[in-house]
């Protein structure tokens, strides 16, 4: 499978993403910078990774999701592919309305790093599918900006339709729900604010996130 | 020849901090009176901040060489060999004063700063440290202070992508009206692809990048070296704004053109900006420089010359590139959306000349600015030396548990996650230990490698303040105790030197002791200085700060497997003190906190002793054998243990014999060059064998199990009630109406 | 020709900033707060002069850009 990391100025998590990647399929992806107008040809993953594109201003991810490179993904997207967005990732693929909802500022207004406890609501999505359902993982985080919220009606629908991937099991941030991860509703985007590709070396933050990658990407 | 040129006034001159001698040299070695452009050149690079005037006279005392130094001081950071070709890069350095009064900018544009030294050189930045002192917990601006300052260093370290590991906070009231803000940062390089200031060779072009310039923090190098009055407060506008969003540009773009050899020279404009980045890169190349002012990047309209070579604007860089490579940097910079200009070229003439809207501003000789700086022996004398205080001195208390409560539960002491938990530390997934983690130093792995640096921050001001020269060597001690309880190899140091006014004999007779004692624990512990700054003046209508020269550590750990932390005690583990136990109290958090009292002499240290005990503690981590290691300092081995228990969740049953030491000097007791260390039974039965050949003081203390800590079987204090008071002091003084400040 | 843009959080959508400004001016002892909404002001400047075609342009920067429709709205003002 092959794979693409997409670098905004800003970004900052790249290189993990990049890491993860290519720990997990033994090949390194496509790091394709933001000003690009085309994936590299015969991407089958796209990984918007995490960070402070343009700095988190204006609102975080907003000014990345109008870059050149954005109507790419969005075509790669309707084409069924996988795309993944953590954190400032899933801010933008929010802001491109690749997915649904928002990532407002913390409750506690302050920044949050900490190892979260999540629960995989859905093992049955491509980006879950090596974890049990309900299976308790020990993910990090480290945002400032990932209260997710959404209107009740949406909320009511994404969670009908097994849209909501991730739960806190201690709501660090204020999310509707504690929503922690979600897809779009033909379950081939994700988006999360815990960060998986920080989960894939017991020597670093632990292995919980590498069943992720292993789940979309198969095995090395 | 006339005193004054036009405009310029004896108050001008005073303004900008220069002094009769002084101005006196400057008429002697120019052949006329300085404009006001040269002025104020002359006043940003002979203040305090650039030229150490009050301290270069001691700094030379400390030890700077060594096996592993590639770069000692005087570069924009140090450099130390840690093997197979690769390099760390690390430097620490205060923002106290901006941070006093705007804390999110001044503690923000700390860490931007101290970043950009350490990646001029050529290293990616791999982790953050900062070493913060505030005023008494309930001073009314302490928690709005402590608010910004984290918001701001995290705020900047977040977005940058760097992660910041570790770091320690005081708080006491010799701070009330000066906080320390001092920031540390490490960064990675090959050994062969380190880039210097100097370098540079006349006929080359001077490229400027980064931000434009606008009229930031103009005499921000001159605020730094004054003392505070209460119309500081005014000063605000001087403060500079920081764009991490930039400087990770910056970061990615320098590296870059690193890659290029396209590089004679380069310098981050730091204090002083394009003053002291092309002075430095002029004189330590040996030649002259001409920069053409209008082609500097500009924010603002109308800028003078001199409002350009003062701006204190942040996220720039000066580059002298080797002749014809510019497009080098334009094509690079511009991918980046960064500014770039070539704005003039070094010359043989030996001089610094600016030219501005067709007129020359500015023509002065380079080598005064650099080596006719002013040097002052300034007098000092030394405090008077204070009786020593013992435990048997001291009544003891009724229940142990109960004073140990209140130590884990005071300011010092207490959890500092309401701190760690605004901090990135994860970010480039190297981070093996962190603040969260029961380990005495930050544990970041050199990437792709099983190699790792350890790092910590130290500085104890109580012993610094109670007897210069042993607490300077005891900071040094303590650095070097900490990297060694994870099983790294201390290689080498940066200090930040935080003092008052270095005109009052009694500050300088603080600062001059602290260096005498420093250079000792250096020299004897083969732990050299290979980068510092020294911040004084830290003192507010003639209250001086505590002593605190911060001392930030490296060391490596060879092999990430072979090394230790305190979380790993087991039920039934055998606990042991390295080291000898007097029940020494001078100075310590007990007589602080439990007795209200700060007097006494501080600790000594026996440095042949913590050489000795150190090496033998590295020896056993890496047999395998620890399941547990925690150096013993503030509050003695009572907490120590404490730490231990509460990261391992697991009891300890500590056990005491005899009145010498007396049972609270043996718990709260702060000798130094001790260890606490579990291990299995017959794996403590070897280590007491080892200890025994080695001629290692070793004694056992305790045993693993239970829920509560206790001593002799009496005296418990419950896990759950410590772990309680001692997470939860900091939220309880921070999360009451923070945001209703001032 | 300047447009002001000013962008705050729909009604419903909680604004922890804006909760915080109203509970730090409560502790300040001005009880009359009842709520503090906290947005941001953007100022453009523009070249032209046809203020009907700046609005259009700005109503498409304000869509496109400057707001996220999901929980935030506008308002502008030309000058």
């Amino acid at each position: 499978m092959k794979s693409a990391v997409i670098v905004f100025p800003g970004s900052n998590c790249d290189r993990d993403a990049h890491d993860a990647i290519a720990k997990v399929t033994g090949h390194a992806p496509a790091m394709v910078w933001h000003q690009e107008s085309e994936l590299p040809e015969g991407t089958d993953f796209v990984m918007v990774p995490g960070g402070f594109s343009y700095g988190d201003y204006l609102r975080c991810g907003a000014m990345a999701s109008r870059s050149a490179i954005m109507p790419a993904i969005v075509a790669h997207a309707a084409t069924g592919a996988p795309v993944l967005g953590v954190c400032n990732g899933f801010q933008i693929l929010t802001e491109s309305g690749l997915l649904p909802g928002a990532l407002m500022r913390n409750a506690g207004l302050k920044f949050v790093c900490e190892k979260a406890k999540l629960t995989v609501e859905n093992a049955n999505t491509r980006f879950t599918s090596h974890y049990e359902g309900g299976a308790e993982l020990i993910v990090p985080i480290a945002h400032h900006d990932g209260n997710y919220f959404a209107d009740d009606e949406t909320l009511d629908r994404i969670e009908g339709e097994g849209q909501v991937i991730f739960r806190y099991g201690k709501n660090p941030n204020g999310s509707k729900r504690d929503i922690a991860g979600i897809t779009n509703e033909q379950g081939n985007v994700m988006g999360m604010m815990p960060h998986p590709e920080r989960a894939v070396d017991e020597k670093h933050g632990g292995t919980d996130g590498l069943k992720l990658f292993e789940s979309l990407l198969g095995s090395a | 020849m006339t005193q004054y040129a036009e405009g310029i006034t004896a108050e001008i001159v005073a303004e900008h901090g220069i002094n009769d001698e002084e101005y006196a040299i400057i008429l002697d070695r120019l052949g006329r009176a300085p404009n006001l452009v040269e002025l104020g050149i002359f006043s940003v690079m002979w203040s305090e901040h650039c030229s150490y005037k009050s301290s270069r006279a001691h700094l030379g005392r400390l030890p700077t060489d060594g096996e592993k130094v590639i770069q000692g001081p005087g570069e924009n950071a140090g450099v130390i060999d840690i093997g197979d070709g690769q390099a760390a890069i690390f430097k620490m350095e205060s923002h106290n004063h901006p941070s006093f009064i705007e804390p999110y900018q001044g503690a923000a544009t700390g860490v931007g700063g101290i970043l950009r030294d350490v990646f001029t050189m050529g290293a990616r930045p791999v982790a953050l440290m900062n070493a913060l002192r505030f005023g008494a917990p309930d001073h009314p601006k302490t928690r709005q202070l402590v608010s910004g300052v984290v918001a701001g260093i995290g705020g900047y370290g977040n977005c940058v992508g760097v992660p910041t590991v570790g770091g320690e906070t005081n708080f006491h009231a010799g701070y009330n009206g000066n906080i320390l803000v001092n920031a540390m940062a490490v960064g990675l390089a090959d050994a062969d692809k380190i880039f210097y200031a100097r370098g540079a060779e006349p006929g080359q072009p001077i490229v400027y990048v980064g931000s434009k310039t606008g009229r930031d923090g103009i005499h921000g190098a001159t605020m730094a070296s004054a003392e505070f009055d209460d119309a500081s407060e005014e000063k605000r506008p001087t403060v500079q704004v920081g764009d991490p969003f930039v400087e990770k540009k910056l970061i990615e773009a320098c590296l870059e053109l690193m890659a290029t050899d396209a590089i004679a020279a380069i310098q981050d404009m730091g204090a002083a900006g394009l003053t002291s980045s092309s002075v430095e890169m002029a004189d330590k190349g040996g030649i002259g420089i001409h920069l053409d002012m209008d082609k500097v990047p500009q924010r603002e309209a109308n800028m003078t010359a001199y409002e350009m070579m003062l701006s204190e604007s942040q996220e720039r860089m000066l580059v002298i590139m080797k002749p014809g490579r510019e497009d080098v940097a334009h094509e690079i910079f511009r991918k980046w959306e960064l500014d770039v200009a070539v704005i003039g070229e070094t010359t043989d003439t030996g001089r610094m000349v600016l030219t501005h809207k067709g007129e020359t501003v500015c023509d002065i000789p380079v080598a005064p600015l650099a080596d006719d700086a002013p040097k002052y022996e300034r007098p000092y004398f030394a405090p008077e030396v204070r009786a020593q205080i013992h435990a048997k001195d001291i009544a003891q208390p009724d229940h142990m548990g109960e004073v140990l409560l209140k130590l884990m539960a005071s300011p010092d002491m207490a959890s500092k996650s309401w701190i760690w938990k605004q901090y990135d530390r994860h970010v480039m997934a190297d981070t093996a230990a962190s603040s969260e983690d029961p380990s005495d130093a930050a544990i970041v792995r050199v990437h792709g490698t099983n190699k790792a640096l350890a790092i910590t921050t130290d500085c104890t001001p109580r012993y610094c303040y109670a007897h210069p020269f042993e607490g300077g060597k005891q900071a040094v001690a303590e650095a070097w105790r900490n990297l060694t309880a994870t099983g790294a190899d201390p290689i080498a140091i940066t200090d930040c030197l935080n003092f008052g006014n270095p005109e009052r004999e009694e500050i300088m007779g603080q600062f001059v002791g602290c260096i005498d004692g420093m250079a000792m624990a250096c020299a004897t512990l083969g732990f050299p200085v290979v980068s510092g700054n020294v911040s004084l003046y830290n003192e507010t209508n003639g209250a001086a700060i505590p002593p605190t020269p911060a001392i930030g550590g490296v060391g490596l750990i060879p092999d990430i497997d072979k090394r230790a932390g305190f979380g790993g005690m087991k039920d039934g583990d055998i606990l042991l003190v390295v080291g000898e136990t007097q029940g020494v109290m001078g100075a310590s958090v007990y007589l602080k906190v439990i007795e209200d009292r700060e007097d006494g002499d501080a600790p000594h240290v026996d440095l042949d002793a913590e050489k000795a005990n150190g090496d033998f503690v590295r020896g056993q981590i890496r047999t395998g054998r620890l399941t547990a290691c925690h150096d013993i300092s503030d509050g003695g081995l009572a907490c120590a243990a404490a730490d231990m228990a509460l990261a391992s969740d697991c009891g300890i049953k500590l056990a005491h014999e005899g009145a010498n030491p007396p049972m609270h000097g043996f718990l709260f007791g702060e000798d130094q060059s001790r260890y606490l260390i579990a291990a299995r039974k017959e794996d403590a039965i070897a280590i007491l064998q080892d200890a025994k050949a080695d001629e290692i003081p070793v004694q056992v203390v305790g045993l693993a199990g239970g829920t509560a800590i206790s001593v002799n079987g009496a005296h418990p204090l419950e896990l759950d009630r410590l772990r309680a008071a001692w997470e939860g002091w900091m939220p309880a003084l921070m999360d009451q109406l923070v945001e209703a400040a001032e | 020709m300047k447009a002001k843009i000013h962008v705050y959080l729909k009604p419903g959508v909680l604004d922890p900033q804006g909760a915080a400004v109203a509970g730090a001016l409560h502790n300040m002892g001005y009880d009359e707060v009842v709520e503090a909404r906290q947005g941001k002001l953007i100022e453009l400047d523009l070249t032209g002069e046809d203020a009907e075609k700046a609005r259009a342009r700005v109503e498409e920067m304000c869509a496109k850009l400057l707001s996220n429709p999901v929980i935030e709205s506008y308002s502008i003002e030309l000058e």
